[in-house]
């Protein structure tokens, strides 16, 4: 296969507020790469913006799926052309059962051209194939009847980001801290199943603090951010590199984008 | 708030009533002419048969009604009481096939996917036609058991001795102007009698609905669950559209005796012209349980505050309700507990969602009688609004005569969330089947609560109504 998600100097602001400045991206179907940066450097911003959030406005740049312009498609049209994020802070729906929930975004996006009221997937296919998948995640079915996100614990919420990624199986998946928040043996189990799910299966954006989930889903490239623009780019060394020594040396090399990165902290911490 | 106003046109004194006016158009063997007057009310009363005693009570509560001001509160009503028919009796309510229903009418069916047996009685080819009801056939179990299953025209001619006993001790004709309006010119309804002891394991069930144009429908409804017993009866509505005013106004009177349960289950969807004000409630004694699960979807106006008075001690009184506030909706909806004991125990739930210009809003009263100690209420009611158009405000009153008593109130309104719809969306819904999950999410504690085809009917309710199909 050879489907390509291409970002080209993308800009976006908040709230008229630039945060990124000039992003440019290609991740083709089938690798794997992570995304690397200290807080406030604008992964999740990327992220957001590439699935098309309403509050993250592109002011320049492009976002191409297949040659497809993205930029103007809401989110859900994204969703449908293959695009998935796995949310750093997902948002609860009370009282929407993630069964319900997931068979409606399971039969949406494999039926792009579904029209609103229109049959969902088969109820009985649907139970068969959510009950594997819950297995395979080491989940207890009776996981899927509780409501969305709701009251839901931080790992929860992180494995029924990674359930989605299983039944949606989206061309391209952005993974924002999908370890964080998880015990020991939970950023594990999930680094497992990420890669069962994923690994060449699609590609893979993953945003990290940490090497484990990088060490089950080796990155063919690692991107580092840093004041709002990738300013760096290379191979899993460079992830290892910046696991045991941190940021300091490449703050000191791109001394312009560090300095971009601090307003930006110190703007956050004004505006608190 | 709105200040209310009736349009109330003089009486017809010239006395020039047709008594039978066959109007073929209407498929009507009677119908009164529009209007209200003595003569009209006893007119009813003796095309019904009835005994002299519910004639006079028709009469009294005729000079009530026009003695009582219009509500000073709630929704604003336009309505022009001489413009209205008071009776209407169907011609042949059997023989009536499904050829002859409305084709919108079986729109609004497929629209609402009731199944096939089901619309034949809904569109009253097997049942209920217009303002007098008629069930099919009566289960059998249940007449062995004792139990009375009935309309109230019926139950007047044939339980007359039990119907006097309890009719209008809940809800008396001075009540309010729209209990003695119903008190007047009422007609169908259902009479149910449980005797001691007897548990009815399935819900009875009776729909109501409103078919001819201009028509005020003004059933009767009254419940007597004896000790021990329990019922679960269920009403349910769909209205079809019309042009001009229609009313709606039914007095529900419910006695749950000593260590009974009764729980009263509606759902309503009317249409976007109809003023829907209606008096309901329930006297629970020693021990007793009473619930009201309660929907209100469409019409013009709702004004409905279901009660339970807890007359002894241990009686419990609960209440759930819904409401949906479309574009010219109002929904006037709440509760109303009365602590008339000590060690009684009470809740609320009120949900509301309001839309395209929509307005709900939440009356409710708790009341603890002086000597009702160690009483205990709870309510909560959560507004949901749509869009910035879109209206809600909450009422609570709550009166309380007596120490050592707990009573807790909590009310939230929130905005649709735009995380909320952006988290859905990402996940390939459009943004109306996201809001629309979000708004049944919203509902679900109190839907769960209903009979699962209640619950289906509920949820594409909702579906239709955030579509802006129907209603
Ligand atoms: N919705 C928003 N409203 C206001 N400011 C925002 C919003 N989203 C992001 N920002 C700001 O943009 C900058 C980048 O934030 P972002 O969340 O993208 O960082 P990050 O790299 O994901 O950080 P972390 O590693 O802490 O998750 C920060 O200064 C943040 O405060
Ligand atoms: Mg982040």
């Amino acid at each position: 296969m050879t489907y390509k998600l291409k970002i080209s100097n993308l800009h976006v602001a908040v709230e008229g507020k630039p945060i990124l400045r000039g992003v440019n991206l290609e991740i083709n179907y089938g690798e794997t790469h992570a995304l690397m940066g200290p807080n406030g450097s604008g992964k999740s911003t990327l992220g957001l913006a590439v699935m098309g959030h309403p509050n993250y406005e592109v002011t320049e740049g492009s976002i191409e799926l297949d040659g497809q312009e993205l930029t103007e498609l809401g989110a859900d049209e994204r969703s449908r052309a293959g695009l998935f994020m796995a949310f750093q802070r997902p948002v609860a729906i009370p009282g929407v059962k993630l069964a319900d929930f997931l068979r409606h975004a399971t039969t949406n996006v494999r039926n792009p051209e579904r029209k609103e009221g229109e049959e969902l997937i088969p109820m009985r296919e649907f139970r068969q194939e959510l009950r594997s998948k819950m297995n395979q995640l080491h989940m207890n079915f009776e996981f899927a009847r509780r409501y969305v996100n709701d009251g839901f614990s931080g790992g929860e919420m992180k494995r029924a980001e990674i359930l989605q990624l299983a039944m949606i199986q989206p061309k391209f998946a952005i993974l924002d801290e999908t370890d964080s928040g998880l015990d020991a043996d939970a950023v594990r189990l999930a680094s497992e199943s990420i890669a069962e799910i994923g690994r060449e299966k699609m590609g893979l954006l993953i945003i990290t603090h940490h090497d484990k989930l990088l060490e089950h889903n080796p990155p063919e490239f690692t991107h580092v951010m840093l004041g709002g623009r990738i300013v760096e780019t290379g191979g899993l060394e460079l992830a290892h590199e910046l696991h045991t020594k941190g940021y300091e040396r490449i703050r000191r090399t791109y001394p312009d984008a560090e300095a971009q990165n601090q307003a930006m902290l110190e703007k956050e911490a004004i505006s608190i | 708030m709105a200040s209310d106003t009736a349009t109330l046109a003089p009486r017809d004194t010239v006395g020039e009533i047709n008594k039978y006016d066959f109007r073929t158009e209407s498929k009507a063997i009677f119908k009164a002419r529009r209007g209200l007057s003595a003569q009209i009310v006893a007119q009813i009363s003796e095309m019904k048969g009835e005994p002299a005693w519910m004639r006079d009570f028709r009469l009294r509560s005729l000079e009530i009604f026009d003695s009582k001001p219009m509500p000073k509160w709630g929704g604003r009503v336009d309505l022009n009481f001489q413009d209205i028919f008071y009776y209407l009796k169907p011609t042949d309510h059997q023989g009536k096939s499904w050829d002859d229903v409305p084709q919108e009418i079986k729109d609004t069916f497929e629209k609402l996917g009731i199944p096939e047996a089901e619309r034949k009685f809904l569109s009253g080819v097997k049942a209920q036609f217009e303002s007098e009801v008629v069930y099919g056939s009566l289960k059998e179990d249940l007449s062995e058991k004792g139990v009375i299953f009935t309309d109230t025209d019926t139950a007047v001619r044939e339980h007359s001795d039990i119907v006097r006993d309890y009719f209008a001790t809940v809800i008396p004709p001075d009540d309010n102007k729209f209990a003695a309006l119903n008190s007047a010119v009422w007609s169908g309804g259902s009479f149910i009698y449980v005797p001691p002891g007897v548990k009815i394991d399935f819900p009875l069930q009776a729909y109501f609905r409103i078919n001819a144009e201009s028509m005020g429908q003004f059933e009767r409804t009254l419940i007597i669950v004896d000790e021990g017993a329990e019922i679960h009866y269920v009403e349910g509505c769909t209205a079809p559209m019309y042009s001009t005013e229609s009313l709606h106004s039914a007095v529900v009177e419910i006695v749950v005796k000593r260590g009974a349960r009764c729980r009263y289950t509606t759902i309503q969807n009317w249409a976007n012209n109809i003023y829907n004000l209606v008096t309901k409630r329930a006297m629970a004694y020693r021990d007793a349980t009473m619930e009201w699960v309660d929907g209100n979807l469409g019409s013009r106006l709702t004004m409905k505050y279901p009660a339970v008075y807890m007359m002894e001690p241990g009686a419990r009184g609960e209440i759930l309700s819904i409401a949906f506030a479309g574009a010219g909706q109002h929904q006037d909806a709440g509760a109303k507990l009365v602590h008339c004991a000590p060690h009684t125990t009470g809740q609320i739930i009120s949900k509301s969602i309001s839309k395209n210009g929509g307005r709900s809003s939440y009356r409710g009263l708790v009341k603890v009688e002086k000597g009702a100690t160690n009483a205990k209420c709870n309510v909560v009611c959560d507004a949901l609004i749509l869009d910035p158009a879109s209206r809600s405000d909450t009422y609570p009153y709550i009166e309380i005569a007596e120490q050592n008593v707990s009573v807790g109130h909590e009310a939230s309104v929130s905005r649709i969330g735009e995380e909320q719809l952006f988290y859905l969306m990402s996940r390939g819904l459009t943004e109306s089947e996201a809001s629309t999950m979000i708004v049944n999410g919203f509902i679900e504690p109190l839907v769960k609560e209903l009979p699962m085809e209640y619950a289906v009917e509920m949820n594409r309710l909702i579906q239709l109504q955030m579509e802006g199909s129907v209603g």
